[in-house]
């Protein structure tokens, strides 16, 4: 900022027309200047991950530029998808991920429906308690629901500890609060005019939530699928503590359990998996990112 | 009016369940379970507590955190809004292009994006020891030393939390109207003057907002630290979350876990009132 400084305000009062503009060009120069070094401090470990991920182990190991590429390969790549572990992995990750979203839409897109159109005993409260529950973070959670876990195996014989669908009932305690939040934001900005009409015109509280809440509040449910997405895809604490098995893991426990034995780091294939994983919100994100962003001001999100 | 009534209720009743069960619930069980022996059958009251005060990795857990955490969130509020400036200050038809590429740390998820890391602080193939070195600097210990260590997590929390800051300000900074700079610069404020009467009056909510919630967030963080040094080198970068889980998960010892993992409460409480006071009165206010 006070580059800036110098350069925009630090000439000193010139009353001529053309020093503003003179002043308002360097000022342009320095935020580009230093938009390219926050730009180079943010992109560095992504593009180191690419460049790590081309190179064999012998390159990796040998005392070369480690921010260059010699011998480009995709060894690491088709070893990894190649691998029926790495694939399981992704199998695990995408079928939580999935059915996480569809669960949290159809808890959170009716309780936000009735939350905000619908009043009934105790509704503000909810409201607001949904958003206090949002903020109860997973490392407060975690011990007491794995001890509820065992409890319930011991009392039911069905075991939930170390499959990967334990993750279907954890995971929504992280989605569920905030897309609640967001939607019932969207849908109070919706007229109640619009409701009105179509309760007059003989629709059922069903039809006008299909019917019109939903499509007038379609970008807030875009948004809010994102969010539930690559929050279960991300999510760390949950499965390192649950699931143990190889074949029960998901993505990032897989690649940091299965692929560092020991002391011995394949760091070709580690950041070739790190990639890959971390490729499907990157995808989203590039593709839907007037999307991503609106979901992430809309409530403060976790940061 | 009756039925409408019951008909909400019964569309709120997943909601209702699933917070009742799944985050009620064992938030009260796990004040229970700290009061309860290491193979949970004995009542042993506040044992657990003491046992704790008496250990000095604790007090090690406590002081880490609160560095941690502070440290961490200030850096990232400062660097968030001055990169949000300098996007703000270029054209707009550039923005969208620098605002998706600065986004990039928030989007990875942390688990990979601090795999990243750890290559880059590896102690033998480092590759910011390799640029060092071209400088003639000794190798840096960014992971193997306490001093260096504590350094490194929080540079990689500043790293992944910044461009959420930089998100919320440009956010914010798109919503103070132009008239009031226009204003300010007719009564001839200098360009910090326009930031400190103008810019940071009209951003003060969203600034403490954001704050608040980040400081909730590293507070309780646990994927950062646990992948880059899994609180090491002798324990001296645990904070509450991963050292419950190398307590109560790794050792078995649910209950002193739990009672590790209960000290986040007060700071959390602390922030949420604020959080929700902000919130009712915007609330109010529209």
């Amino acid at each position: 900022m006070a580059s800036v400084a110098t350069a925009a305000g630090g000439i000193g009062p010139k009353p001529k027309v053309g020093s503003i503009s003179r002043d308002r060009k360097w000022a342009l120069r320095w935020s580009y200047f230093f938009l390219v070094v926050f730009a180079i401090f943010f992109l560095t470990p992504p593009v180191y991950m690419l460049i790590t991920s081309l190179k064999t182990s012998a390159e990796i190991s040998a005392a070369t530029n480690p921010w260059w590429v010699f011998n480009p390969t995709l060894e690491n790549y088709a070893e990894l998808l190649g691998s029926n572990q790495y694939i399981t992995f992704f199998r695990n990750s995408a079928l939580v991920s999935v059915i996480v979203v569809a669960l949290t839409m159809l808890i959170s897109v009716p309780a936000a429906f009735a939350l905000s159109r619908m009043k009934f005993w105790g509704s503000a409260t909810l409201a607001s308690g949904v958003f206090l529950t949002y903020l109860v973070p997973e490392t407060l959670l975690f011990l007491p629901l794995f001890k509820m876990m065992v409890t319930f195996t011991e009392w039911t014989g069905i075991e939930l500890i170390n499959h990967w669908y334990v993750l279907l009932l954890l995971y929504p305690t992280l989605t569920v609060p905030f897309c609640t939040w967001i939607m019932i934001g969207y849908f109070a900005s919706i007229p109640k005019e619009l409701d009105e009409a179509a309760l007059i015109d003989g629709a059922g509280w069903l039809q006008t939530l299909l019917k019109i809440f939903i499509p007038v509040a379609l970008p807030g449910l875009i948004a809010a699928t994102i969010f539930a997405f690559t929050v279960s895809w991300a999510q760390f604490l949950y499965p390192l503590a649950f699931t143990t098995s190889a074949d029960q893991l998901v993505l990032p426990v897989g690649i940091i359990t299965s692929l560092i034995k020991g002391d011995v780091f394949n760091w070709g294939q580690i950041m070739t998996g790190a990639l890959l994983g971390a490729a499907p919100p990157l995808i989203i994100y590039a593709f839907l990112m007037d999307y991503y962003i609106a979901g992430l001001t809309a409530g403060a999100t976790k940061g | 009016m009756q039925r409408k009534s019951t008909i909400a209720f019964f569309m709120a009743l997943p909601l209702i369940a699933l917070i009742a069960t799944l985050v009620l619930y064992p938030a009260g069980y796990a004040i229970h379970l700290a009061t309860l022996n290491k193979s949970m059958e004995r009542f042993v009251g506040l044992g657990n507590f003491f046992f704790l005060f008496k250990r000095e990795t604790f007090w090690m857990v406590v002081q880490q955190s609160c560095i941690f955490a502070i440290t961490a969130v200030i850096f990232k509020a400062l660097i968030g809004f001055v990169v949000a400036h300098f996007v703000h200050n270029i054209p707009a038809r550039g923005q969208r292009k620098w605002r998706g590429m600065l986004l990039v740390p928030w989007v990875i998820p942390p688990a990979m994006s601090c795999l990243a890391w750890l290559w880059l602080f590896d102690p033998s193939y480092s590759a910011f020891n390799w640029i060092l070195a071209l400088f003639g600097i000794e190798p840096v210990p960014w992971t193997g030393h306490t001093g260096w260590a504590r350094f490194s997590v929080i540079l990689v929390n500043i790293w992944i939390g910044a461009p959420f800051f930089m998100i919320m300000y440009l956010a914010a900074l798109k919503s103070v109207p132009e008239q009031l700079y226009e204003a300010a610069a007719i009564d001839g404020a200098s360009w910090w003057q326009r930031i400190w009467y103008v810019t940071l009056p009209m951003m003060r909510n969203i600034i403490a907002i954001t704050a608040l919630f980040s400081l909730i967030v590293t507070f309780a963080n646990f994927d950062i630290v646990r992948v880059l040094t899994a609180g090491g080198p002798i324990d001296t970068t645990h904070i509450f979350g991963t050292w419950s889980f190398r307590v109560g998960i790794e050792g078995y010892d649910i209950p002193l876990g739990a009672a590790v993992s209960l000290f986040m409460v007060p700071i959390l409480a602390v922030a949420a009132v604020f959080i929700l006071r902000d919130i009712t009165r915007r609330g109010n206010e529209s």
